[in-house]
């Protein structure tokens, strides 16, 4: 099968990226109104009470594109509407794409920067928010610039502002790109983030959904359920859900890293197999690799083997194999990767990155970040297996106060079952074979 | 709150589901670790070490890890402490925060009081298997207080709560992550908080000490310590103060839940270096050399004896001619003992108080209206229980520390109708605060100039001190029910809109505190605040009984508690007065310093006895000259030198603070004991002992048989009924505990038969305390004292002040027994019929003497505006610099400011007064000073006004408010 590319199929197949330009520049406003945008906008506003938004959210299935999966019109649900309500909330968009591995939120922005504003807008609109924040990664310099210019469209073209298209409706977005660091990921931790504190996460209650952003009710949704907004609206609950090939239902955009013959991401149906997305759209692997394993959905996922690679892509049957559907991008790992440098170079990553607060994460990562060093490097011992083992019983889910630390440890906690045999060769040769070969586990 | 049953270990408890676990457990006394929960700043689930297993109920038999410090109780809940995967846990966060630990205890000032330690030793980790290289740091200097070791660092967060969310400090922060937090300032400096020596006990490691300490350093266990109570203001803060080799070496805070609570302030923390001081007298200074102490009192003692003599036959014999007769002038910084005792020994009518005549009038007034009632003054527990507090003319930064840092506290803590509806637990700390920065504030400010509490008031607003009561007693009018303010169309001048913002509040609220005080120097703001409390409602009986469950004081504890807090219709009064002893004073009574000035003048005053006072403090240096020489002889009794020491004829050395056992009264009416911490260097003894010593010399009536302090009290108590509840603040000196007195030093100190072995290798028994139940010795009852008697804070297992924990009947409730001090001021309706419960009957004195004038209604001030070309200046206090003891201290004395003379932008722009530029002024007051200062230039000040610092060396003495204009030397007159 040749390149699969967005666009050869329809809005109706492919809601969110149908319209996007082969040349890959990204839409500007007379574009995006050109291939259907803000009618969704458009709808909600002339027929759909804001209840009846999220109502359409819901039934479509909409599950949060983070990662977590937790469903979008049930986080909305929770938000207090009504005449009692506060008169002040937000909406928060997750586009601090920290994730390693992941890169489908600057993908969506770069390909169509005003698809995120009318789905910020639908969900401000259904949530009772008259402000919204974007929550940028700071080294996302183009959709900075391309968020900003798009911005300025929709204030003067009346998408933002007073009275939204003859409605009551009034809405302001502003753009914060972030200092950048992986906790302002973490909903809450963003949430103290855009309020100037550190990045630390917050116990709940209070829940963000009653009081968030400036203890004001907010919801936090990323980029990408955002952007699945305008299509759900536009299509329907039902048609939409029925461009899912299993019972979540939907399109999500799914990503290859790796040493795949074509790396990139695509709008697929929710439930494509993996095989199919890494054999098709990614063309397969590149002459002379072999896939050994998938980090299937950022690094924070469990590894999956590649006999397990026909596994449904959604929340549910990627949990039935013991991993996670995470953000959708998928890392291939192939035989000339070293499994411990592999988990070492992750956990470098996760520790770096722990923001201090709960010890098992703080002191617990540097710690493993050692153990395995000495691996990789030959002074491993066998005890160390055992250690490693204990390290990831501390910083499990129970013992960590947010889930920075449980989820850093996925991956090795796979590698060390499908690759134990590679692990004790390190420590009994002293030495990492890879690094003998052609190509090493840091290239 | 619901009482819900849950099982612990077994053990099937009721417990209260407001609380967390861990609070639970500890409370019942179980040793469950912890680093980040404190039992003052609650819960936040930083360092996962208080771990144990929750079972859901009976059927679960898996369970789950859980931080107790984030759980809340629920029915039918197993909690294990003990389960194995949880001890294994625990242990391992030991072991984790251990990885960069430095492991330096034995050069560690923490070592041997170190809650880390006591966690380590407690989850049995002991064997380290980290091989890689620890994080290291810089330090800072952080100024003369405190120290910096951030490779200590176990990133539990303690400090920045402490420090930014509940001091209110802005120089202090966390920098870095993962396990490189640095917690610190961006540069070297000072700690600019005056709360900042608290990090020293809320650090659970070495990072931040006390500096002071370090400098003559002892461990914990060879120091022997007292429960004392810190003389440096009128707040009457409980204090551990230590002692070695005769030198007093440090303080600590000591818990009175009513009080101080956890915490003490920089000034009561650090002053402590004016009972080592050069300054201090050592030993008798007379103008004939070579007397020894008891020569001299024989001495003394016969020239009182003369002179009283003398008023024998002058009373009997030729009453018209009097000849001159010994006087007495007390000190508000002197014990109620030794003011007693002088007291007893002039006679009433010769024993005058010694403050200054603006402060006497002020604090009589002050003394009058707390008895007259209705307002009871408020512990912390009932400011802790306000909706809202409204702060009139006081800077509580400067003048009583404490109560800034309860209303701090009060205002981050103060429950909401948000927080219930959200459902934060009362101890999640993260969730209060962070909800609580987006409510409105409940702080309302009125103040002469700007301080550092306006940061989270409502509305300040500062005025001159006769503006203020204008307009507090408009405040009131405005709440008084028939003057509910009609609608009108027409718009509100600035001070009406003012008045019916800050009224709009107090209506609003239900639990109202008023806090005002003598220090900007208005009777007339007095009034008005008492005025304004009337005006408001009480806090419910409920309200405190909330904030303190389980006060079940024992007979010999205060009856405060049981006492509801004030009758209907008024709002708790707080008066902020000087010293640690002023309000003591006042209610013993006595004349103004003024008279006993007129008297020697009429050539009245053969002997005068000052005790603890330096009159240079108190008037004019030209009327305290003119008073010291028409004194036929002038005794002073003092532990440090003064000015009036030095023009005395003789001056005794007394025990200091740290040295005598004596009972102050606090702000809130509270009479406390302050224990001998060390016994006194001889030949000093405490200031009444002389007074004895004087009176046998003297063959005088009263006096020579004060043998122990309690004979002294026994007086107390006969002669004056109203103040007998102070003679019940501590147990008398008789009391023993299991046969056995209270041992000032630890179990396991080394030093009592050994430190002085140098010069003898015989063991010298310890020195005998007679006014005390306490050893000076490791030997004595090793069981709890009584509250009053708290020498330190050690459990088994719990050596760091953590250990406070086992000795409160729940976690930041009560002390086992009840907290410390007997309150002395109820109002009248509160403490009639209770007999001997208040102090409502007056029983002589000066103040007493005054009718109940409360009662009457305030009237308005004559505001006068300054004349032309003249400003109104009012009086500036310092936290370091306004107390004359605490300076005696270099870390105190360096924190202090030069003279300044305060001036608003446009007043400074008129008078072409340049900052930090000198200007001569002239102040009409008291002794027309010259004064010369570099000006400051302060935008808070309203045109008109300046300000002045008081109490600061070099300043001569400043009766203020007063006016000023510049000195030109005639210039442009």
């Amino acid at each position: 099968m040749t390149d699969p590319s967005a666009t050869d199929f329809t809005p109706d197949e492919r809601p969110m990226t149908a319209a996007f330009r082969a040349d890959r520049r990204a839409l500007d406003l007379t574009e995006y109104e050109a291939a259907g945008g803000y009618e969704a906008l458009r709808k909600a506003l002339r027929e759909l009470a804001p209840t009846d938004v999220t109502k359409v959210v819901s039934d479509a299935g909409l599950r949060g594109r983070g990662g977590a999966g937790y469903a979008t019109g049930r986080k909305w649900s929770f938000v207090p509407m009504g005449d009692d309500a506060p008169s002040v909330k937000y909406v928060v968009c997750n586009g601090d794409e920290m994730e390693p591995g992941s890169f489908k939120d600057r993908y969506l922005i770069e390909g169509s920067p005003h698809l995120l504003i009318e789905g910020m807008a639908l969900a401000c609109y259904a949530i009772g928010a008259k402000t919204g924040y974007i929550f940028l990664r700071d080294q996302y310099d183009k959709p900075h610039a391309l968020l900003t210019r798009a911005l300025a469209e929709a204030r003067a073209k009346g998408y933002l502002g007073e009275r939204i298209l003859g409605s009551d409706f009034n809405l302001e977005i502003n753009l914060h790109v972030s200092i950048g660091r992986y906790m302002c990921g973490e909903a809450s931790g963003m949430l103290n983030a855009l309020q100037s504190d550190r990045p630390n996460p917050r116990w709940r209650p209070p829940h963000m959904a009653s009081a968030g952003l400036w203890s004001r009710p907010t919801v936090i949704n990323n980029v990408e359920s955002l952007c699945c907004l305008p299509g759900i609206v536009r299509l329907g609950a039902e048609r939409w859900h029925a461009l899912g090939r299993t019972d979540e239902g939907g399109t999500r955009i799914c990503g290859v890293s790796g040493r795949a013959r074509r790396t990139g991401a695509w709008e697929l149906p929710v439930g494509t197999p993996m095989r199919e997305m890494i054999e098709q759209y990614a063309g397969g692997m590149r002459d002379g690799y072999t896939l050994r394993a998938v980090l299937p959905g950022g690094a924070s996922t469990p590894l999956l083997s590649a006999a397990e690679i026909d596994v449904l892509m959604d929340f549910d049957h990627m949990k039935q194999v013991g991993t996670g559907l995470g953000t959708g991008t998928a890392l291939l790992i192939d035989d000339s990767v070293c499994p411990v440098g592999l988990c070492l170079n992750l956990l470098r990553f996760f520790a770096q990155e722990s923001c201090g607060w709960c010890t098992p994460c703080w002191a617990g990562l540097p710690w493993t970040v050692g153990v395995l060093s000495d691996i990789e490097e030959g002074r491993g011992r066998p005890e160390h297996l055992d250690l490693l083992v204990e390290q990831m019983w501390f910083m499990g889910e129970q013992m960590c106060f947010c889930d920075l630390a449980p989820s850093a440890t996925k991956a090795l906690g796979t590698a060390l079952k499908l690759f134990r045999d590679e692990f004790e060769r390190h420590i009994d040769e002293h030495h990492c074979s890879y690094r003998t070969a052609d190509s090493t586990a840091r290239r | 709150m619901a009482t819900v049953a849950i099982t612990i270990e077994g053990t099937r408890y009721e417990v209260d589901d407001t609380r967390n676990l861990l609070d639970i457990c500890l409370s019942l006394g179980y040793d469950v670790p912890y680093f980040c929960w404190h039992p003052a700043m609650g819960s936040i689930g930083a360092c996962r070490q208080c771990a144990v297993k929750l079972f859901w109920d009976d059927d679960d038999d898996k369970g789950e890890v859980v931080m107790s410090c984030l759980t809340r109780p629920r029915a039918g809940n197993r909690v294990a402490i003990s389960d194995d995967e949880v001890v294994r846990f625990r242990a391992r966060v030991i072991e984790l925060l251990m990885t960069s630990h430095p492991h330096d205890c034995p050069v560690c000032d923490e070592g041997g009081e170190c809650h880390l330690q006591d966690m380590t030793v407690m989850t049995g980790h002991a064997y380290r298997r980290y091989t890689y290289a620890k994080r290291t740091f810089e330090n800072h200097d952080l100024g003369p207080f405190v120290t910096h070791e951030m490779n200590r660092c176990i990133q539990c967060y303690r400090c920045l709560r402490f420090y930014v969310d509940y001091a209110g400090g802005r120089d202090f922060a966390a920098f870095g992550l993962r396990n490189e937090v640095y917690f610190g300032r961006l540069r070297d400096g000072a700690l600019d908080s005056e709360f900042s020596g608290n990090l020293v006990e809320v650090c659970p490691v070495g990072v931040f000490d006390d500096k002071t300490f370090a400098a003559h350093y002892t461990r914990k266990w060879d120091l022997q310590t007292a429960p004392a109570v810190c003389p440096y203001c009128a707040r009457g803060c409980n204090t551990i103060a230590g002692e070695r080799y005769g030198e007093l070496r440090r303080v600590l805070n000591r818990y009175n839940g009513e009080v101080n609570g956890y915490f003490l302030c920089d000034r009561g923390r650090y002053g402590y270096g004016s009972v080592n001081a050069v300054e201090r007298v050592r030993q008798p200074i007379v103008g004939l050399a070579g007397l020894s102490a008891s020569e001299l009192v024989r001495g003394l003692g016969a020239r009182l004896e003369s002179a009283l003599g003398e008023r024998r036959v002058a009373v009997g014999a030729r009453p018209r001619v009097a000849r001159p007769r010994p006087v007495g002038i007390g000190s508000p910084r002197a014990s109620l003992e030794a003011n007693f005792a002088l007291k007893r020994m002039v006679g009433d009518d010769r024993f005058f108080l010694g403050m200054a005549e603006r402060e006497h009038t002020l604090v009589e007034r002050a003394a009058e209206l707390l008895r007259a009632g209705p307002s009871a003054t408020p512990s912390l527990r009932d400011i802790e229980a306000a909706d809202l507090v409204i702060v009139l003319g006081e800077d509580l930064t400067n003048t009583a520390p404490m109560l800034d840092f309860a209303v701090r506290r009060w205002a981050r803590l103060r429950p909401t109708a948000d927080e219930e509806r959200l459902g934060i637990a009362r101890w999640n700390d993260a969730g209060i605060g962070m909800v609580k920065k987006e409510e409105p504030k409940a702080l309302w400010i009125a103040a002469t100039h700007a301080g550092k509490l306006d940061e989270i008031a409502a509305e300040t607003w500062h005025a001159a001190p006769d503006d203020l009561a204008s307009f507090t007693l408009a405040l009131a009018a405005a709440l008084a029910p028939q003057r509910r303010r009609r609608a009108t169309k027409t718009p509100l001048s600035d001070e009406a809109a003012r008045v019916e913002r800050y009224a709009a509040a107090l209506r609003a609220a239900t639990r109202p505190v008023v806090i005002s005080g003598v220090s900007c120097g208005s009777v007339a703001l007095l009034e008005a605040a008492a005025a304004l409390a009337r005006a408001l409602p009480s806090l419910p009986a409920a309200a405190s009984d909330t904030a303190a469950p389980a006060g079940t004081p024992d007979a010999s504890a205060p009856p405060a508690a049981a006492v509801p807090a004030a009758p209907a219709g008024a709002a708790p009064l707080a008066l902020v007065v000087p010293e640690v002893n002023t309000l003591g004073l006042m209610l013993l009574g006595g004349r103004r310093l003024s008279d006993a000035f007129r008297l020697a003048a009429e050539g009245d005053v053969e002997v005068a006895l000052v005790i603890e006072n330096d009159l240079y403090r108190r008037a004019p240096a030209a009327s305290i000259d003119a008073f010291l020489r028409a004194c036929g002889t002038v005794i002073v009794v003092d532990h440090v030198k003064t000015a009036t020491g030095a023009a005395a004829a003789a001056v005794l050395p007394a025990a200091s603070w740290a040295e005598g056992t004596g009972t102050f009264v606090s702000l809130e009416g509270r009479a406390q004991r302050s224990l001998q911490v060390m016994p006194a260097p001889r030949p000093a003894q405490p200031t009444w002992r002389w007074l004895s010593a004087l009176a046998a010399a003297a063959r005088l009536p009263v006096g020579q048989d004060w043998i122990t302090l309690d004979h002294l009290l026994d007086e107390l108590a006969r002669e004056r009924p109203d103040l007998a509840p102070a003679t019940r603040a501590a147990p008398p000196a008789d009391a023993r505990f299991t046969g056995m007195k209270i041992p000032r030093e630890a179990s396991r100190a080394s030093g009592r038969t050994a430190m002085h072995a140098d010069v003898s290798v015989f063991d010298a028994p310890p020195p005998a305390d007679r006014d005390a139940p306490m050893s000076f010795s490791m030997e004595g009852y090793r069981g709890r004292p009584p509250a009053s008697l708290i020498a330190r804070y050690h459990a088994p297992r719990w050596n760091s002040v953590q250990a406070l924990n086992k000795f409160q009947e729940e976690i930041a409730g009560p002390l086992r027994g009840g907290d410390p001090g007997v309150r002395l001021i109820e109002p009248p309706s509160a403490g009639a019929g209770a007999a001997g419960a208040g102090a409502a009957a007056p029983a002589g004195g000066a103040a007493a003497t005054a009718p109940a004038g409360a009662a009457q209604p305030a009237t308005a001030p004559r505001v006068v505006a300054p004349a032309p070309g003249r400003l109104l200046a009012a009086a500036r206090h310092h936290i370091y610099g306004s107390e004359e003891l605490s300076m005696l201290a270099a870390p105190v004395a360096g924190r202090a400011p030069e003279p300044y003379l305060a001036l608003g932008a446009r007043d400074a722009e008129r008078l072409g007064a340049r900052e930090g530029r000198p200007l001569a002024v002239v102040l009409h007051g008291a002794g027309e000073p010259r004064l010369s200062l570099p000006v400051r230039i302060d935008d808070s000040l309203p045109e008109g006004l300046a300000g002045l610092p008081v109490g600061l060396p070099g300043l001569p003495f400043l009766d203020l408010p007063a006016e000023l204009e510049i000195d030109d030397g005639g210039d442009r007159a």
